[in-house]
This record gives C-alpha cells, structure tokens and sequence, in this order.
C-alpha cells in the first residue's frame, strides 16, 4: 500500500491505532478523548475501534488522570494519557514527579512506570491563556522522566512508537501550532524514532542552529531568508532538530558545534533557565575553546505568555533567527 | 445479610463497633451476629499475638532512631488493630499501597521488618519488596497513593481479577485534592478498591477538627456515589468485617469502600515531634484505656487465651527475634551505585558519565 501523506495530528492518530493494535496493554484516557476524539482530534475513532475498556473519558482532573495512569502502569499497563492543554500540565505535576519519575528508583525496580503523557504545547493558535505554554524546563528538570518534543508528522508517529514502548514515563510534546500546518509521507509500517537522538536536518560547517518543537519550522524559514542575500546566502548553516529534550542528545551536539564553532539556539519557552541554557552550558564546558563568537540564544522573554493579540510579539520568529545568525556569524 | 453501611449511616452518627474497649462483644443481637464464624477466639488470639509483635517491632524502631541508629521514624502505636483487622482479610494476591505509618499491615503482607529498618535507617533498597509480595513503596507525600491504588484497582478490573488494591492514609491526607480527585475517578469507575483512613485525630499537630468541618471521614463518600463507614480502628472485629465488607464488594465489581478507622496516635507524629507541645495530656489518658491491645487481652483472657505468663514468654520471645532482624537491617549495605541505577531502565550516556564521576570520588562517610 501506498504511503500517506498526513499532517501531525494524523499521524499521531495512525501511532495510536496501531499501537493499540499491537499491544492490547495500551490504554488511552484523558478529558474528551473517547467520542469527542480529544479537542483536536488526535484520538479521533478510537473509542470507535477499541471500545470505551481502551479508550475512555476521565473525569476532569490532571491529578487524577496521571494518578491513575500510575496505578495502571505499575499494574501492567501501558496508559497513553492526554493532558488538553499545556497549561494545565501543571496540575499533574506533583503526580509525574514525585511518584512516576520516581517509583523505578524507590521501588528499587520492582515498579515501573511505562506511561506517556501527550501535551499538545505551544503557542501560536491564538488559544486563550494559560493554553499557550512551553513546559519541557519543568519536566526536563526530574530525574526520571524523558521528554520528547517532535517537529515533523514522520517523527511523531516513530517518537510516539518509542514513547509508548519506552519502559520508563515519557512526556510527549506535540507542537500544536504545527499539527495541521504541515504534510508529510508517513510509513505505514512499524518503525520508531529512537529517544534521545537529535535530527540534522541540514549538514552545514559554518554556524550551528538548535530548535525543537515548532521552532524548527521558524528556524527553516529563517534560513530560507537568508538565501535572499548575496551575503547570508554563503552560510553554511547546519540545522539540528532536538527532538528529545531529555535526555539531549549530547553527541550529536558536540559533533555539530566542534565542526562549525558557532551556536544560535531557539527556544519558544522563556528564555532563562530553559533547554537553551543547558545546551550553551554543555558546550561552554565541552568545546569553549572550539567557538569563534558567542553563543547566542533566540527564545521568548521572561514573561507571562501574553493573551492572543501579543503573541505574536512573544513568540520567537525567522527574523529574529536570522539576525542571530547574522550576528554570530559577523563577531 | 444486612447492609452495614446503612446500618453504620455515618450521616446518623454510627459507628461500627463490635467489641468495645472492655472487651466485650456487643449485646446487640444485629450487632455481635456480624462477627463472621471463621473470625474464632483462636483466631483472634493469633491476632493479638501478632499485634503485640508489631507494637514490639514499632517500639524498636523508635528506640534505634532514639538511640542514632535510624532516621526520623513514624511510630503505628495505637493504631495495631486497625492495621491486624485489615491484614486478616488481605491476601497474598492483593496490592497493598501504604502511607509511612504501616509498619503492622506491611508486615502482615510480607514486608520483612528488616526491610522496613533498613529503609528507614536510609536505604531504598528497603522499599523493594520480596518478589511475591505486592507492596509499593510508603507514600511520603501525604495522600498521594489513593489515586495509584484506584489506577491499580482499575486495572485489576479491567483483567477480571479477583483482587483488590488497598490504600492507607491519615486524617490529614483527606485535605489534600487527590483524595477528592481518587474518590472522585473511583466512584465513576468502580475499581477494585479500598481506601482506609486511619483517622488517629492529629496530622501532626493539627486536630482532626481542624482538617474538615464533615462530622465524620466516612460520609465524604456519599458525595462521589460511593459507600462509607466509620469503624471503631481499635476493634479488631469491627475492623476484620469492614474490610471483608468492602473486599467482597470490590470483588463483585460494585467499586470501592471509603473506611474510616476511628482510632487515635498514642505516640507523637514522628521521632522529630513532641506531642506534648501542643496536645492535651487529658485526651491521651482518655484514650489510654481504648488501647487495641489491652482490650484484647480483656477479651481473651475472658476466655482463659490470655495470662500475664503467657505475655511475658512472648514478649522475652518477640525481644529475641527482633534483635536479630536489628542485626539483619544493620548488615544490609548501601551500594552507591544503586542511587544510580534506578532512575531509568538504561542510563542515558550523560547519566552514566555523572555516575562514573561521583563514584570515582566518592567520599568516606
């Protein structure tokens, strides 16, 4: 059969139905996500396919949705649960971190913790407040939790496939500015994209670019724009998609930044104490002495998400991506 | 049989008691006729025995924190009967989800006490439980585990299974909003379940009276749909039929059972606390003579099972076996790389490193 070609939120779809498929263990819950389909669609007919014993409406409450999903997964099962919105994360929080990251270790590997928590993340939906979130410093910040972020439909199906096999809890990002923006050629068989490898999307030797999530796509059409001048149009820019925040792919990173020397990271969250730092940490310890200019971060300011009208004034765009690689790259 | 949740309507101020604190059986026909035929005078001797023990292996531990050798302890004293009427009914098969008083029911479900030293003199290794027992480790953060042991439940439901899952928890843990979000889920989805506060009146240094303006624990339950009983925790019957109560229901796929065991902390809330700060002496002599144990022994020696004699030789008897299990928890040894080793299934490269690194240079404790 044909490959199809399918935006994020079909592609998800397609893991799902074809994990549950696979692995009777997989259970999916959540707030909306048996006949509704979840708000944007991304369990749409599975309840359909698999019955309300696999895919079921919880109660609204994220506490008691990653509570339970605890329960169930040290009990054998493999939950797949949805958290609606970003914002909202939050409110399981104390659950994912004091006892999913944690039950591996306390238990001394008796119980384990094989859940995925799905978080549609991001902004640039004009959604309301609170909807608008990056969460991965939270998460990325406990031991024990992986978190993975794709940018593209192929790597969200095989980074969900490696999230849900994965034997320990994995926070799956999904950039939901993105899920219907882009479509791409999805296998229709079994493949996984493995946790914790970042993607080169483009070789490059002189300037390193970092992003993840729906900043990748802001950082492809920076490097479009600067093919529109004489000048920029020499870089050689090499562009890495994270994919995992944790844990980073730290290789990938050296190897990219020992080559070109130069490093713009862009992150959507707020700029201090975020993914951004720990990567110009890494290669301020590792390779200080390989980088021709300062590292230069392009992230959102530290302040509150702001409500739709400003977004667009928050969130990290192309144009600023590309004067930080015109600027990295002039110093 | 009749329904003892309607007839303990917590709402209508009952309280389930089936031998009171003289240790008499109730004279109420309706009330001594739910003591269940295989719950005998031997039985219940057995119990006692393995109640004294408990109190025995809880009184050492607070001795081994007293003395440096183990750190902040939270002792079960007072609590013994509530825990034994619980064990009675558990078997082997079910999941037992504590918080950090449980050292009797833990051990009724087979956590060796040398484990549950060992992990409170510092070692996690302590919380992995011997391979048949199904024991997660004690909830720390106060009300938490409610919502795993619906998770839990669920799934033993989901597989047709006959077993429960049982949580433990406090008075206090009843503030907290995953105990609304567990009866909440639970009572929607019927799990195989059961929730048992330990009601012993004080989280710490604050009342009960001061944790909710319900009368009682019990009949939160009515608002999610769900039964609930207030039980005398200090009855060891009463206890015993609760909790068999509530495991046929779960079993039967009729959901979960929220129990109240009414009973009280003798001691203070931890090795860190004094009581005396801020509880009146008054109210611990009140509940001196409601002691689980001491009624018990009204009880059986009314039935020529108890002597003084016969207490000494186990007492001499149960100091013997705990000094061995002090000696089994001081010899297990804690492996640095253990604090490794566990985060996930495979360390990721950048956690080995760290892990190689600190081990390199680890210092001398």
């Amino acid at each position: 059969m044909e490959n199809p070609k399918l935006n994020i939120v079909e592609a998800i779809n397609l893991a799902l139905k074809q994990e549950m498929e696979r692995d009777p263990s997989v259970l999916i819950f959540g707030e909306d996500v048996g006949k509704d389909g979840g708000v944007f669609r991304v369990t749409d007919k599975l309840q359909a396919q698999f019955t309300e014993d696999r895919v079921f409406d919880s109660p609204l409450g994220e506490s008691g949705i990653a509570g339970m999903a605890i329960g169930l997964a040290m009990y054998g099962f493999k939950p797949v649960v949805e958290v609606q919105f970003d914002g909202f994360y939050h409110q399981m929080l104390d659950q994912m971190l004091q006892h999913a990251a944690r039950m591996r270790n306390r238990s001394r590997g008796r119980y384990t913790v094989p859940m995925v928590v799905r978080v549609p993340s991001g902004g640039g939906i004009k959604a309301l407040e609170h909807h608008s979130e990056s969460i991965e410093t939270f998460v990325a910040h406990t031991p024990g939790l992986k978190v993975v972020y794709p940018s593209t439909p192929y790597d969200a199906k095989g980074l969900l496939l490696a999230a849900i096999r994965d034997p320990d809890p994995v926070i799956f990002m999904e950039p939901k500015r993105l899920y219907r923006a882009i479509k791409q050629e999805v296998p229709l068989e079994d493949y996984i994209v493995p946790i914790g490898v970042a993607n080169v999307l483009q070789e490059g030797t002189d300037i390193t670019v970092i992003a993840w999530g729906a900043m990748v796509r802001e950082a492809q059409a920076a490097m479009e724009n600067l093919k529109t001048n004489p000048t920029t149009a020499q870089y050689s820019v090499e562009l890495i998609d994270l994919r995992t925040i944790s844990p980073i792919d730290q290789a990938t990173i050296f190897a990219s930044v020992e080559k070109t020397g130069r490093l713009v990271i862009v992150q959507e969250a707020v700029k201090s104490f975020g993914p951004g730092a720990e990567i110009a940490a890494l290669v301020a310890e590792k390779l200080l002495y390989s980088l021709k200019s300062p590292i230069h971060r392009v992230a959102a300011p530290d302040i509150t998400v702001p409500y739709l009208q400003a977004e667009q004034w928050y969130l990290p765009n192309a144009q600023q991506i590309q004067n930080a690689i015109t600027t990295v790259m002039a110093s | 049989m009749s329904d003892i949740f309607s007839q303990f309507d917590p709402l209508l101020g009952k309280r389930l008691q089936i031998m009171d604190e003289n240790g008499v059986i109730s004279a109420d026909p309706a009330v001594s006729a739910l003591r269940p035929p295989e719950l005998t005078d031997e039985l219940i001797k057995q119990a006692y025995e393995k109640m004294l023990f408990m109190k025995m292996a809880d009184q050492k531990a607070n001795n081994l924190q007293r003395t440096g050798r183990m750190g902040t302890y939270a002792s079960i004293r007072g609590q013994e009967a509530t825990q034994m009427g619980a064990g009675l009914v558990m078997k082997p098969e079910d999941w037992l989800l504590p918080a950090f008083r449980e050292l009797g029911i833990m051990w009724l479900h087979g956590i060796p006490i040398e484990n549950m030293y060992s992990y409170w003199m510092g070692n996690e290794m302590g919380s992995r439980p011997p391979e048949n027992v199904n024991c997660v480790p004690i909830s720390i953060v106060v009300g938490s585990q409610m919502l795993h042991a619906v998770g839990v439940g669920l799934g033993m439901k989901k597989k047709k299974e006959q077993k429960v899952a049982v949580a433990f928890f406090g008075d206090g843990a009843t503030s907290e909003g995953d105990f609304h979000e567990a009866m909440n889920c639970a009572g929607v989805f019927k799990p195989n379940t059961i929730l048992i506060c330990q009601n012993n009146q004080w989280a710490i240094s604050v009342p009960r009276s001061y944790q909710t303006a319900s009368t009682t624990i019990a009949q939160k339950a009515i608002a999610y749909g769900v039964p609930g009983i207030q039980v005398d925790g200090n009855d060891l019957i009463g206890m015993y039929v609760a909790v068999k109560t509530a495991r046929e229901r779960a079993i039967r796929g009729e959901g979960i059972t929220l129990i109240e065991a009414y009973t009280y902390r003798l001691g203070d809330h931890t090795t860190s606390d004094d009581a005396k700060k801020y509880r009146d002496p008054e109210e611990v002599e009140l509940w001196k003579p409601r002691d689980p144990l001491i009624r018990l022994q009204k009880y059986l020696a009314s039935k020529n099972l108890w002597t003084q004699e016969t207490e000494d030789q186990l007492t001499a008897k149960y100091e013997k076996e705990i000094e061995a299990i002090v000696e089994k928890a001081q010899a297990i040894i804690y492996n640095p790389s253990d604090m490794f080793d566990y985060t996930y299934a495979v360390l990721p490269p950048q956690l080995q490193a760290q892990k190689e690194e600190l081990l390199r240079n680890l210092p001398q404790i």
